[in-house]
């Protein structure tokens, strides 16, 4: 992170002074010194500009030993612009302004640029790397065991955390292979008294209770035979014999087919990312590709998705607008209560009433869920005596118990809000609206609620915005439940938009999907931004930044 | 009517009210018109507020451990939830928590710290697009981080590939990933703040040689610190409960946050583990709240200057 420099450089012809030949490259000439601390900020600037830059040549390293050319190049230009700002004389504001600038740039300005750009590709489970490693990746796992291939032994045996195999062919040689590494002759194994090679010198030797120990990682090991995939590789089940496996499925790079080898069927290029026989039926590891406004149209006609997806978009809308409602008028009704000087005990009660807003908003949701839990739930197992009410697993209930949850959440802060607004209001309207026979009603409508409303708005509206994206109190009470019963994925009534990105992007039991998830996340983007737009309009608020 | 004898006793209890003791001096009626029927309204708000707390915390303290159990609020007090809590391996608490001091300590104190440039910057100097700067971080706040989970997951896991030290399933990569929600909103209140401190004790510092990195750090800051422990507390409180891009990025248990961990705690089995969980989760409000509470002053007067600037 680039630190603020400390002290403009004094600008004048000179010598260089020593402390400035530390940091990166070129570097501007310094002058002597004005202000009496000068040198030790010049200082300080130089160090620290300079630990940046170390720590951006490091970076600037591992992107060219990665050969990652798109990236070296903007990282450069990033550093270059670093560097201008900081040694150039003139431009104040960007020197305080670049370092939260360059965050805000790159994790939100290009993550939301980069989720444009995923919507428009089938990125996902399947589907996350190009068709050369597709091609490999289907000839690796598509493997059967070769019929009566000779059986190798094998010992299991670790360098660092990489796990390797040594195996012995049945003519006495010793071969040595990871799954990286395909297999290469190591004359010098140790061998034990049956002729089986079970060490070499700078590696160790699992033992046997390390082997079980081990299984998951052992049973992964796929040692390739040659470089070329269409040999086979080696692979043991138990860490002491090893057998040889074939792909099933052989891959023609002239006709770009694949050719089950038992039933002969040909699989090829769909054209929409994946191998696909002539039924359809698809190989499981596909490559991404750009497929324009598939998602777009998949959500809103794909019959999975599309009855829920309008249900969801509605419940967001009700969601949202109901939370700042409500939490609006209760924060403002109990404003209006306290707002009074002589009321005994107020503190207290301020206190007490603001402890939702200070506990962890993640933690409410699941401790709601536990008081509400139909079956052994505080509320129906205590207070309602052993009633069995499904407040989170009936459609409509649950939309309550949310809301009223959130409520729960909400309320504290509009109070405070609104006690804050209340208070800024000038006391002589009150004053004069009752000389001139106002009722208190009728001032609070037509002189106290206009005004208030005006400060307030703004703050209506993200809040509005915030519960449009409000993912812990849903996620952790219901879930998203109780689910749709007219959809085979993931999606309840309770779910809003964003809870349902999660689930399409990194949910369980269905595939990850993330091109529909980035897709999902625009429509958001674009709703959220149209509304926000239409009543910052509206409310003005626009006009106070000067 | 029943409000109304509430209301009598509630007068009597909590105010001690005049109406007992001096009833001829002040109807009932006229009291409770004027101020009883608020000690209603405070009462059942209350309760509102609290039972949930103290809910939790009965069941905290009830190593009787399942949903059902805690139902019978402080029937029993033991220990044993927080025993169990700190002794199961597979689930590191106090790591968890470690990690979310970690995480929330360095993450707000390093958006305090580049909002409180970047006010600077939008408040004492006029320079071009400032105007347009303004705007544009006020419709970017529009754009919760969240919503591009899928593109920060993405991005992480190419970085990992670079260097692992700040990809997937690395704390820094987080604190980074956060850092860049650091502008937005806390930029905004900060600016409004920034502006109520008079331009004249800049120009009569820089009179007398001060730079603007001394008049930054020695005269603003210093007037400023009420915004900058809201702005610090605020983004603390959020990034302890951030679920979404923390559960996305740290993968593994040890170096998960709280937010993270305690969720898998009741994910799969809710009703067993309960009286742990509300162990875990009694211990990771406490500091929150007590912190809250402790600065609740600053909060509430940080959030009305944003109130009443818009």
């Amino acid at each position: 992170m680039p630190k603020p420099d400390l002290r403009e450089l004094p600008a004048t012809q000179g010598q260089p002074s020593p402390e400035q030949s530390v940091g990166s490259g070129a570097r501007p000439t310094a002058k002597p010194v004005r202000h009496p601390d000068s040198l030790k900020g010049t200082i300080l600037k130089v160090v620290l500009l300079g630990l940046v830059d170390a720590f951006a040549v490091y970076i600037l390293m591992m992107l060219f030993l990665s050969q990652s050319w798109p990236a070296l190049a903007v990282s450069s230009l990033v550093v270059l612009a670093i560097n201008w700002i900081y040694l150039r004389k003139g431009g104040l504001p960007a020197k305080y302004l670049a370092p939260g600038v360059l965050f805000l740039l790159v994790f939100q300005v290009l993550v939301v640029v980069f989720s444009g750009y995923i919507a428009f590709t089938n990125y996902g489970d399947g589907h996350n790397s190009t068709k050369e490693d597709a091609i490999s990746a289907i000839q690796m796992t598509a493997q059967k065991r070769v019929p009566d291939s000779p059986a190798y032994k094998a010992s299991v045996l670790t360098k660092g955390s990489d796990f390797y195999l040594l195996f012995t062919d049945p003519s006495g040689k010793a071969q040595l292979g990871s799954s990286e590494d395909p297999l290469t002759e190591v004359p010098e194994a140790g061998k034990d008294s049956t002729g089986k090679a079970t060490s070499l010198a700078g590696y160790q030797t699992l033992k046997f209770q390390e082997i079980v120990a081990n299984q998951q990682e052992i049973l992964k090991i796929t040692v390739p035979v040659s470089d070329d995939p269409a040999d086979g590789t080696l692979r043991t089940a138990d860490g002491s014999t090893a057998y040889q496996f074939k792909p099933a499925l052989n891959y023609d790079a002239a006709t770009d087919t694949f050719t089950d080898t038992d039933t002969g069927s040909q699989y090829r290029d769909n054209g929409k990312g994946a191998f696909a026989d002539a039924n359809g039926e698809t190989l499981a590891t596909g490559w991404k590709i750009d497929v324009g406004m598939d998602n777009f149209v998949r959500a809103f006609t794909d019959p999975s998705l599309r009855g829920p997806l309008l249900g969801v978009i509605l419940w967001t809308f009700t969601f949202s607008i109901a939370s700042v409602a409500l939490t609006f008028v209760m924060g403002l009704f109990l404003a209006i209560t306290f707002n009074r000087e002589d009321l005994r005990g107020k503190k207290a009660y301020r206190i007490l009433m603001i402890l939702p807003y200070a506990f962890p908003a993640f933690l409410s949701g699941l401790v709601w869920s536990g008081i509400l839990n139909p079956e052994f739930g505080w509320l129906n197992q205590t207070l309602l005596g052993g009633a069995n009410i499904g407040w989170l697993t009936d459609p409509v209930l649950a939309k309550i118990s949310v809301l009223v949850v959130n409520v729960w959440l909400g309320f504290p802060y509009m109070f405070l809000v609104c006690t804050g607004a209340l208070q800024s209001l000038p006391s002589e309207i009150d004053e004069a609206a009752r000389m001139d026979g106002a009722s208190a009603w009728r001032v609070f409508r037509s002189i106290k609620l206009p005004l208030l409303l005006v400060s307030v708005a703004p703050l209506l509206i993200s809040s509005f915005a915030f519960n449009f994206n409000n993912f812990n109190v849903i996620y952790m009470l219901t879930g998203g439940g109780p689910r749709f019963a007219d959809t085979d994925r993931d999606i309840g009534s309770t779910d809003i938009l964003i809870t349902l990105v999660y689930k399409v992007a990194f949910g369980q039991g269905t595939g990850r999907d993330y091109g529909l998830a980035s897709a999902l996340a625009i429509i958001i983007f674009i709703i959220v931004a149209t509304i926000s737009a239409i009543s910052f309009k509206q409310t003005k608020a626009l006009e106070d930044v000067n | 009517m029943s409000v109304r004898t509430l209301a009598d006793t509630k007068e009597t209890a909590l105010d001690g009210g005049p109406s007992p003791l001096a009833p001829a001096r002040r109807p009932f009626g006229v009291w409770f018109k004027d101020k009883g029927w608020r000690h209603v309204v405070g009462i059942v708000t209350t309760i509102f507020a609290v039972f949930p707390l103290l809910y939790v915390l009965s069941a905290a303290l009830d190593s009787n451990g399942t949903l059902v159990g805690s139902n019978g609020l402080f029937s029993r007090f033991d220990t044993g939830n927080f025993v169990a809590l700190f002794s199961d391996p597979t689930r590191p608490f106090g790591r968890w928590f470690v990690n979310t001091l970690v995480v929330g300590t360095v993450t707000s104190a390093a958006t305090v710290f580049l909002g409180a440039m970047a006010a600077y910057a939008f408040s004492r100097m006029r320079f071009k697009g400032r105007r347009m700067g303004l705007l544009t971080l006020l419709l970017l706040q529009m754009f919760p981080q969240l919503l591009a989970v899928v593109a920060i997951f993405l991005l992480l896991s190419g970085i990992s590939q670079v260097i692992p030290a700040l990809g997937l399933g690395s704390q820094l990569g987080l604190i980074m990933v956060y850092l860049g929600g650091a502008l937005g909103v806390n930029t905004y209140l900060m600016y409004g703040f920034f502006n109520t401190v008079p331009q004249s004790l800049d120009e009569a510092a820089k009179i007398d040689g001060a730079s603007h990195v001394q008049i930054f750090f020695g005269i603003i800051l210093r007037l400023v610190t009420p915004i900058l422990a809201v702005v610090g507390l605020l983004a603390f409180i959020g990034i302890s409960s951030e679920f979404v891009i923390a559960s996305v990025v740290l993968t593994d248990p040890d170096s998960q946050t709280l937010a993270v961990g305690l969720y898998s705690y009741v994910a799969q089995q809710r009703s067993e583990n309960w009286g742990v969980f509300a162990a875990g989760a009694v211990i990771a409000a406490i500091p929150v709240m007590a912190l809250f509470l402790f600065l609740q002053k600053y909060i509430v007067s940080g959030l009305t200057a944003g109130s009443v600037k818009g």
